[in-house]
């Protein structure tokens, strides 16, 4: 008797954390359908109706992502593709060499390696405002390879600083790996011939996978979504990238055409999620790992 | 033997070593460009005044000087703190609130939590004129914007970062909640203990780490804020002082740092590379802090 009291207690509380979870969840998902509904809607009506429904003489059609596609006299198509090429090449120069960085230095630990952990930890303590400026000025006046080649300010050239100023985490993260892996495969790869370079690249590289995976997804978050690094360091006439153009659309002229921004904000959404469900369990993985460095 | 693999593990860190240049040198010389180099010019150059980093002269701590006696940069320091502080306290509240209640065995929790940590994925300029718009429309019935009042903008920017981190903190808390001992619960349980005591005295005392974590998270997220920031309000609405002064209300400090330097006055770029150095010294000093803080409780533990 009394259990069977407390169960159906049990089950009414369960109920209505449930129904409070609906109801926060739904909350959670408005501003994505305030994006989507006026997305749609012409863009008088955006600021006066803006919880409205897209429909009769509110109903825009496709009109504002057409619009939005060459809206404020640059391709959209460019400022998604300088996107994907900043994030593709940064995230794969930042595991490359990070991850043989943190081996060496995990594996060697000279007094200098010790020297070059200390400064990537201490590196990510600091805020970007820190070094902002001179950083800027640095990518416009270094170039690839020391005094020849493209300037560092170029959507193919700027992921060597997104390695520069990134490599904190990864280094960090990936080092703490490292060391947790017992040293005697690596030795036995030793005895049967390996050299250093097919030791990392054929012994150690398959087992930093998972790490790889978590800090390529932290990276992947981190650089996609920049706005003030790219902001500074690139010709912004010539390159922008999605948040860049996206605030050069909102933040310059008097007049916005809010359907267009709600239409192009939509468009830079829907690969972000899409990105999100089919990687979901990496992702959270990934965030619940870095969040550790605090 | 035992000797013998010590011999052997020392000449393969031997061979490994000759590889320093090709494993650590892209990311020495990246780290180099990226980072210790302008983090040591800008320390140096915030003791100079200068146009362009060529013709810079060293001027003592006048910058600094210049920066504690800006109002707007005093402002933005305590509206940040505030900031901070509120937001720190929302925040995690809820995300335990929503990560107790997702570790409850509710049907739809994955679907939850999934929903839940979306917005993180979302960039803070994105974010900004998302919110901006849905703000508007909200006010625009009342005839009035975020823009016209800071009080708005303050509140505005509190639940755009609720919404955005809520989903973060909630995945550190439920890692924590999933680790408490289950046969604590039990223990707690048979001795008679009701749900509340349960929470205050196992549950919360078992995920003290991960609630360490996330408040100094949520305290210097709150602390470098500043794309939201820049896209929702960018610092509107501004008041002028009887002095002649701007005081751009809503505009925290990585905004004033980024705006300091954008300002056309003479010395204006040497006074920003003083409030950047001060910026950092404030968030470095939390994340020290936090550092010695969960190194004690390890130790501890």
């Amino acid at each position: 008797m009394n259990t069977k009291k407390t169960l159906s207690a049990e089950a009414r509380r369960k109920t209505i954390l449930s129904v409070v979870l609906a109801v926060i969840c739904v909350i959670y998902v408005l501003p994505a359908v305030a994006v989507v509904i006026n997305s749609f809607k012409l863009n008088t009506f955006v600021k006066t109706d803006t919880f409205a429904l897209p429909t009769g003489e509110m109903y825009a059609g496709f009109d504002n992502f057409i619009k939005g596609m060459t809206f404020g006299n640059y391709p959209f198509a460019k400022s998604v593709l300088y996107s994907v090429v900043i994030t593709v090449l940064s995230t794969a120069l930042i595991l490359l060499c990070t991850s043989m960085a943190a081996w060496y230095i995990a594996r060697v630990n000279s007094f200098f390696c010790k020297v070059i952990y200390f400064l990537c930890v201490f590196s990510m303590v600091v805020p970007f405002q820190m070094v902002m400026f001179t950083l800027s000025k640095t990518a416009n006046t270094v170039r690839l390879f020391g005094f020849w080649g493209p300037l560092l300010n170029t959507p193919w050239t700027i992921p060597i600083i997104y390695l520069g100023f990134g490599a904190g985490l990864a280094i960090f993260m990936f080092v703490g790996f490292v060391k947790s892996i017992p040293l005697e495969i690596e030795e036995a790869a030793a005895i049967d011939g390996c050299g250093p370079l097919r030791t990392y690249f054929s012994v150690v590289v398959p087992m930093l996978k998972p790490t790889m995976v978590s800090v390529g997804i932290l990276e992947i978050m981190w650089v996609w979504n920049d706005f003030l690094l790219p902001y500074l360091v690139l010709d912004k006439n010539l390159y922008r990238t999605i948040p860049i153009h996206i605030q050069y659309l909102k933040g310059s002229y008097g007049t916005v055409d809010l359907g267009a921004t709600m239409a192009l904000i939509l468009l830079s959404i829907i690969p972000v999620i899409v990105f999100y469900l089919t990687c979901q369990k990496h992702i959270i993985k990934g965030v619940a790992a870095g969040a550790v460095k605090g | 033997m035992n000797k013998k693999k010590i011999t052997n593990s020392n000449s393969i860190r031997r061979s490994t070593r000759r590889w320093g240049l090709f494993f650590l040198g892209p990311v020495v010389a990246a780290f180099t460009i990226g980072f210790v180099w302008p983090f040591v010019q800008g320390i140096w150059l915030s003791m100079c005044s200068f146009k362009t980093i060529s013709n810079a002269k060293f001027i003592g701590l006048d910058n600094y000087a210049k920066a504690f006696s800006d109002v707007g940069f005093r402002h933005a320091f305590w509206y940040t703190a505030l900031f901070a502080i509120v937001s720190l306290v929302l925040i995690n509240v809820l995300a335990f609130a929503v990560a107790y209640a997702l570790t409850q065995g509710i049907k739809g929790s994955n679907l939850y939590r999934t929903v839940f940590f979306m917005p993180n994925l979302i960039g803070g300029i994105v974010l900004g004129y998302i919110w901006s718009m849905i703000f508007d429309g909200v006010l625009s019935w009342y005839n009035t914007s975020i823009l016209l009042e800071s009080k708005y903008g303050f509140w505005g920017l509190i639940i755009l970062m609720c919404w955005q981190q809520i989903g973060y903190m909630m995945i550190i808390y439920i890692a924590g909640l999933q680790n408490v001992p289950g046969e604590m619960l039990e223990a707690a349980r048979i001795d008679g203990a009701t749900r509340w005591q349960t929470l205050f005295k196992v549950t919360i005392p078992n995920v003290m780490p991960s609630i360490t974590i996330c408040m100094f998270l949520s305290l210097t997220n709150g602390f470098k804020l500043f794309d939201q920031n820049l896209a929702l309000t960018a610092g509107q609405p501004f008041i002028i002082q009887p002095g002649g002064a701007t005081i751009k209300t809503t505009e925290m400090l990585a905004l004033n740092i980024f705006n300091t330097f954008n300002a056309s006055g003479a010395s204006s770029q040497g006074v920003a590379q003083a409030k950047a150095v001060v910026f950092f010294v404030l968030v470095a000093g939390l994340g020290l802090l936090q550092l010695g803080y969960t190194r004690k409780k390890e130790v501890q533990q």
